[in-house]
């Protein structure tokens, strides 16, 4: 049985959420600049999937994330002051400046970092899950990835394995309705992602991305049933992503008004906000002072992250092998 | 007298000894025991060759089949070395790493680096490598050098049953990710290997054997070629110097050149194919840093072009001969 939520989780969820958004929004802002080097690929719209999935976990459990991973991190507890310096290509980032967007990971919460290869995770969880196992832990791990992904052949080979070891992985399709500018109603051949648990002898489920409970409760089963020894699952968060497949993507490929109407009839930040007032869990007191702390600390994270300095050519080589 | 033992059992130890030492250490791979899910003997095979025999009956439960799921499982491996284990995952054969590359070169070899110096991955990632099976195309192939072209990994290439065991013993102590590259015809080579447990470091080459007019860096199972070479041409009055680099990445530069620098003339040896090879990084090595010592041009001993073929009328002319090292040594000497 999944945890019963308290007034504390429910503040706190709300706040990564927020957090989450906060921060994409404000790189899609400001990478409008063009001060922002690279690729960057915003999480926002799937809040709640990340945050769902991530308040069953504590911080030696295991994620693996994707290119659009900005998210996962912030949920998983890696510190967003870091992130976004570590996304201005600044030496103070999580990874000195030298991962970028795709590559942010802080395997002291847990997380193994984005990945800029789509389908890479799979089997990487496989491989936390299997320590976890044979040193007789209690730990899960989660793969999250994109309805693209969830062609790749690594996603297949990893399921299979997982079931074959019977691992405490749970496997977390992101089916956000498109790889790219491909849709997935074309890429994905059976109707749900979540069809294909089957094929490999674990629960498969599909949930609806937009509202935070039905992902903490979907994922919360599964990660449940995977700490007691009962194997992998499948979920399948079915959501949409607000902006391109990367920022500067036109998406003229998406149907006039589509992001318009979900932002505004489905959006997860609005659907938990109403919840949790309207039913007096929650005042909208604390959760505009939520808003307010969280764009400041935001607002805080892109002056340092302007500010600090990049790496320097004594930083080129090292970190390459631990000795050589 | 020393205790004989064979390439293969030297392999064995090495893997029985660290992990009976280390409880982190597992050993995961296609029948590396052999028999999972089967009605008979479990532990039936030990390896497709019968390296790994023995190691799943005295380590319960860490001699892991897996199913034909190379990026499956070698990727599984890399995700438990980045939570303290140390897996000594098996390709099987190296040419399979076209299936699982992404997991090695994009994952393991760039975690450090890309997570800025807060990964550690102490994987091992085993395979056979090589000609002379009549295993054709892509059963046969030397692809150390793919590997040696990543920052990040580590690549081994023992020569002999004393090296096999220590570097082995180095690379699931190693920190780093290691490729660890057995060549198949090796497996029956017996040479003196201590009981007890060593480490061989990497990036220190072995002089094989000493001489003054001609270095001859061979790699692999080519070392035995220069050997044969070198005795030939001793009978002619050339003194070959044989360097074994034991591991292209780290490589050891140093001894290359100050023996190149000694003799002022270099043959390379390899098995794989000759662009962008060892032999031509090597050579350019020479090239760059020892050229006012060159008495001849560099001479490189590769396979040719072409994958490796099946008949044994072709494979034969296919893998670097002693006979073409020793031509190529009579020409240096007298090239002027």
């Amino acid at each position: 049985m999944t945890k019963q939520l308290t007034r504390d989780d429910l503040l706190k969820a709300y706040r990564t959420m927020r957090t989450i958004r906060e921060f994409e929004e404000r790189l899609h802002t400001d990478f409008a600049t063009g001060e922002i080097p690279g690729f960057v690929h915003l999480y926002a719209g799937e809040e709640a999937s990340a945050t769902g999935v991530c308040m069953n976990l504590g911080p030696d459990d295991h994620i693996a994330s994707t290119h659009r991973g900005h998210g996962h991190c912030i949920a998983k507890g890696v510190d967003p002051v870091g992130m976004m310096a570590e996304i201005w290509g600044r030496k103070t980032g999580t990874c000195k400046g030298k991962g970028g967007s795709m590559h942010i990971a802080d395997l002291s919460v847990g997380m193994l970092g984005a990945n800029g290869i789509v389908g890479g995770g799979g089997p990487l969880v496989c491989g936390t899950a299997l320590a976890a196992k044979l040193r007789g832990q209690p730990l899960v791990s989660v793969c999250f990835f994109g309805d693209g992904a969830s062609n790749q052949g690594t996603i297949f080979e990893a399921m299979n394995l997982a079931a074959v070891w019977k691992l405490p992985v749970i496997f977390l399709a992101e089916n956000n309705g498109y790889a790219e500018a491909t849709s997935s109603n074309f890429s994905v051949a059976c109707a749900n992602i979540a069809d294909r648990a089957s094929a490999f002898g674990m629960p498969g489920v599909t949930v609806d991305g937009f509202d935070f409970f039905a992902v903490y409760e979907a994922a919360g089963a599964a990660i449940e049933r995977a700490r007691q020894g009962g194997g992998p699952s499948l979920v399948e968060v079915k959501l949409s992503r607000y902006y391109g497949h990367f920022e500067g993507d036109q998406q003229t490929y998406r149907a006039p008004g589509e992001v318009q109407n979900i932002r505004e009839t489905k959006d997860c930040l609005l659907q938990f906000a109403r919840r949790v007032t309207s039913n007096g869990q929650i005042g909208q007191a604390e959760l505009d002072a939520i808003d307010a702390e969280v764009k400041a600390l935001i607002d805080a994270s892109v002056v340092k992250a302007k500010s600090d300095p990049k790496p320097g050519e004594a930083d080129l080589l090292t970190d390459v092998y631990v000795s050589y | 007298m020393a205790r004989k033992i064979t390439y293969q059992q030297a392999i064995n130890e090495a893997l029985d000894q660290e992990m009976s030492r280390d409880q982190n250490v597992i050993v995961m791979g296609e029948d590396v025991a052999g028999g999972a899910g089967s009605p008979g003997e479990q532990d039936a095979w030990g390896g497709v060759l019968g390296v790994t025999r023995g190691l799943y009956h005295k380590h319960p439960g860490r001699v892991i089949d897996t199913p034909i799921s190379e990026s499956g499982y070698v990727g599984a491996a890399v995700g438990a070395a980045c939570c303290g284990m140390r897996p000594v995952a098996e390709l099987m054969f190296v040419d399979f790493l076209g299936v699982c590359f992404d997991q090695i070169f994009n994952q393991a070899a760039k975690f450090r680096y890309m997570f800025g110096g807060k990964a550690e991955t102490p994987v091992v990632i085993r395979a056979m490598y090589g000609a002379g099976f009549r295993a054709a195309a892509q059963h046969s192939q030397c692809l150390y050098n793919v590997f040696t072209h990543i920052p990040g990994l580590k690549v081994v290439v023992p020569s002999n049953p004393y090296d096999a065991k220590g570097l082995l013993i180095q690379s699931i102590r190693d920190n780093d990710p290691v490729i660890f590259l057995e060549h198949k015809a090796l497996y029956t080579m017996e040479g003196e290997v201590p009981e007890e447990s060593y480490t061989v470091p990497f990036g220190e080459a072995a002089v094989v054997r000493e001489g003054h007019d001609i270095t001859i860096v061979a790699l692999g199972r080519m070392v035995q070629k220069a050997q044969e070479a070198a005795a030939e041409l001793q009978k002619a009055g050339i003194h070959c110097e044989i360097i074994d680099p034991r591991t292209t990445s780290p490589l050891d530069t140093d001894t290359i050149l100050e023996s190149v620098e000694k003799t002022g003339r270099l043959i390379v040896v390899d098995e794989s194919h000759p662009r962008c090879s060892m032999a031509s990084d090597i050579a350019g090595l020479a090239a760059e840093r020892a050229f006012a010592s060159l008495k001849a041009p560099i001479r490189q001993i590769t396979g040719p072009h072409a994958p490796v073929p099946f008949s044994d009328a072709l494979e034969e002319l296919y893998i670097p001969s002693a006979a073409k090292i020793v031509a190529a040594a009579k020409s240096l000497k007298e090239y002027r």
